[in-house]
């Protein structure tokens, strides 16, 4: 059976297409302020990248914050149990997902079957998740994936104390003025969201396997420091930014 | 309506009365006002049945006006907007910046004329935040005495708890002596004594209510408990408040006789530990759509309402009252009242520890039959949020689902209503509860 699923993220909408368990086509594109169009224009590009026609697909299911913009679909479904259905199916032994999304991260602690058994998210606060990061690429005159690769050649800890990525930012620029190397603001400003989302992770119960997910989990200079702060290894599925939409698309198969 | 109903409903038939005892304990609030009652100033749980002694008396309880105030937006904004400008902070408690912004207007939310003028402000001290410090902040704007009750030495497990009696009991008396002075009134220890009979019979009356919606399905929701509320927490003292209640608990004993519900689709029990962000009582109705029914919360179990709980047989049972407990004597004069009121507070379970609420609450989610809790972690309560995380974890030690989530129960700006409902949403998909199809 063709089943499609939507992560409708605060910024990108993921799309991912699939045939009995096997992923045919992803598309993802921006979210802008049209979400029904861009959820639209998000399926048939999967569509067509999948050779199929509309009609070949029996369920869609969405799933993300702007799930109830998506009138067509069949059901809707939240972050936190499509992601939990998507983790586990693509990495079985995993018991705690972290996501970090571009507005918002959440710790998800599960069983093997993907059921949630408890989560934690952020409210109101975009200093623990993606937008926090771009904000600060610009703020230090860096494209991110510039950021990621300096962040990782650090060599000094520098301090930001902000847990809110407006001080952080002038923080940012405090240590600018400072001649702290471009380097280790970078380590800095992921030592930041690494510490505020591993604390909000450890308000559930913390256990091996640990997946992170979300369009962030691309970002190594996170990983990295994720891994010193919550104390274990962490392991990252192949495009984390699907995985809430493979969630779904598993779920509307089911 | 869909197929998914599974009880039969139908409105309470007191229901019309309980709006008009409820609408008078409103109109007295405006109309004693202007008709001269005696206009008292003090915290909810105050014993204020004793203030039946000096005549006829409104009593203005901050935290209700407060909440009343929260459930209205437009009106709430800009009191609390007039209480920052004093220069005042944002995490103070939600009820008081409601109240003091309403004062710093003078709009009185019932009338939308003038904030009411008090003769006199008199209480227990109920919050450990400071509610006698809002109080003072009254006092000293509008000019008028003020006494309080420090009741917080009951609580102490240290010496010898017949000294902290006298001690407190003999506030008591003081302050009947000062509101003698500052009204220029006598006081008639009659009219108090059965003022504060009714009283303890009504709180009692309104635990044992809240105790009976244990069974399934519930008789009532919390949304009609909340609306039924006032005449309990408002009109404690009185003998028209003990026919509704008994009226109310008899006729919900017949529901549950022949399974007529409140929530229709009631499939999952929620339960709450605290009031609700008032400004945002449509979460109830939205979770219906999940067949989700909310029993009740602890806090209105205890304030306005007592039960006993047997820790040791975790069981919870309605409470009697002083007077036919083994061991308390006969309130005969104004001594025994006072020192009756002052044993009463110390071992109402308003008061108790900690550890023992924890244990209380997982008695009370037993005999509620609940699925799941609801905590809020509340911006506008700090005696309220203290403790939050440790009680989810003990509650989940006990193997009961917590769902939580960040508001404030008095200031509307403080709640991410979209947030609050995907959360709550994920977590009952967790637990395999999804939106009703149809609904």
């Amino acid at each position: 059976m063709i089943t499609a699923g939507i992560d409708m993220g605060a910024q990108v909408v993921k799309v991912v297409v699939l045939n009995d368990g096997q992923v045919l086509a992803r598309s993802m594109v921006s979210t802008g302020f049209e979400p029904l169009e861009a959820a639209q224009k998000a399926l048939d590009e999967a569509i067509k990248n999948a050779g199929i026609s509309r009609d070949d697909i029996k369920s869609i299911v969405a799933t993300g914050a702007g799930r109830k913009a998506v009138t067509f679909a069949d059901k809707a479904l939240t972050e936190v149990t499509a992601n939990a259905k998507g983790t586990t199916y693509l990495l079985p032994s995993v018991r705690t997902i972290v996501d970090i999304g571009a507005e918002e991260a959440r710790g998800i602690s599960c069983d093997a079957e993907g059921k949630v058994l408890d989560f934690a998210k952020n409210d109101k606060c975009a200093a623990g998740a993606g937008a926090f990061v771009e904000s600060m690429a610009r703020a230090l005159e860096l494209k991110v994936p510039e950021m990621i690769e300096l962040s990782l050649k650090s060599t000094k800890e520098a301090p930001i104390n902000a847990t809110c990525a407006v001080f952080a930012e002038s923080e940012v620029v405090s240590l600018i003025h400072a001649k702290v190397e471009k380097a280790d603001i970078a380590h800095a400003i992921h030592d930041a969201i690494a510490s505020r989302v591993s604390s909000m992770v450890r308000r559930i119960p913390v256990e091996k396997d640990v997946a992170l997910i979300g369009g962030v989990a691309n970002n190594a200079a996170i990983v990295d420091v994720m891994k010193k702060h919550l104390e274990v290894d962490i392991v990252v599925p192949e495009n984390p930014q699907f995985v809430s939409a493979l969630g779904a698309a598993l779920s509307a198969a089911s | 309506m869909t197929t998914h109903v599974k009880y039969k409903t139908k409105p309470l038939d007191c229901w019309q009365w309980g709006k008009e005892l409820r609408l008078e304990a409103y109109q007295d609030l405006v109309a004693g006002y202007e008709q001269g009652k005696l206009m008292v100033l003090g915290c909810a749980a105050s014993p204020y049945g004793m203030l039946a002694g000096l005549g006829d008396f409104v009593f203005l309880a901050g935290e209700p006006y407060g909440a009343s105030i929260a459930a209205d937006p437009p009106f709430s904004i800009p009191c609390m907007e007039a209480y920052e400008a004093k220069g005042y902070s944002r995490d103070m408690c939600g009820y008081m910046r409601n109240f003091l912004g309403s004062m710093y207007l003078d709009k009185y939310y019932f009338t939308g004329g003038p904030f009411p003028k008090f003769d006199f402000a008199w209480s227990v001290r109920h919050c450990p935040a400071g509610h006698p410090k809002w109080h003072q902040i009254v006092s000293e704007y509008q000019g008028i005495p003020m006494n309080y009750i420090d009741d917080e030495t009951m609580l102490s497990a240290d010496g010898d708890p017949q000294h902290r009696l006298d001690y407190v009991a003999g506030q008591y008396l003081d302050s009947i002596e000062w509101m003698e002075k500052v009204t220029g009134r006598t006081f008639d220890d009659e009219k108090a004594i059965e003022a504060m009979r009714n009283y303890f019979r009504n709180e009692a009356l309104w635990g044992e209510i809240c105790l009976i919606n244990g069974a399934v399905p519930a008789p009532l929701d919390i949304k009609s408990m909340f609306a039924l509320m006032p005449i309990s927490m408002l009109r404690r003292h009185e003998k028209v408040a003990t026919q509704f209640l008994e009226t109310l608990r008899d006729e919900m004993k017949d529901r549950i006789a022949n399974q007529i519900a409140a929530v229709p689709t009631e499939r999952y029990r929620m339960t709450m530990l605290t009031p609700p962000p008032w400004s945002f009582l449509k979460i109830f109705r939205y979770l219906e759509n999940f067949g989700v029914v909310f029993i009740g919360t602890y806090v209105y179990l205890i304030n306005s309402g007592e039960v006993k709980f047997l820790l040791d047989e975790g069981k919870a049972v309605p409470a009697t009252v002083p007077e036919k407990r083994p061991g308390w004597p006969q309130i005969k004069n104004r001594e025994d009242l006072c020192r009756t009121v002052a044993r009463w507070r110390a071992e109402h379970p308003f008061q108790s520890h900690l550890d023992t609420r924890k244990k209380e609450y997982v008695i009370l989610f037993r005999h509620w039959k609940g699925d799941a809790y609801l905590l809020l972690l509340n911006r506008g309560c700090v005696p309220m949020t203290t403790n939050m995380y440790d009680f989810q974890r003990d509650l989940q030690g006990h193997g009961i689902p917590v769902a939580m989530f960040e508001g404030n129960f008095a200031d509307c700006r403080d709640i991410d209503e979209t947030g609050v409902l995907d959360r709550l949403e994920a977590f009952l998909e967790g637990q395999g509860i999804h939106k009703l199809p149809g609904l």
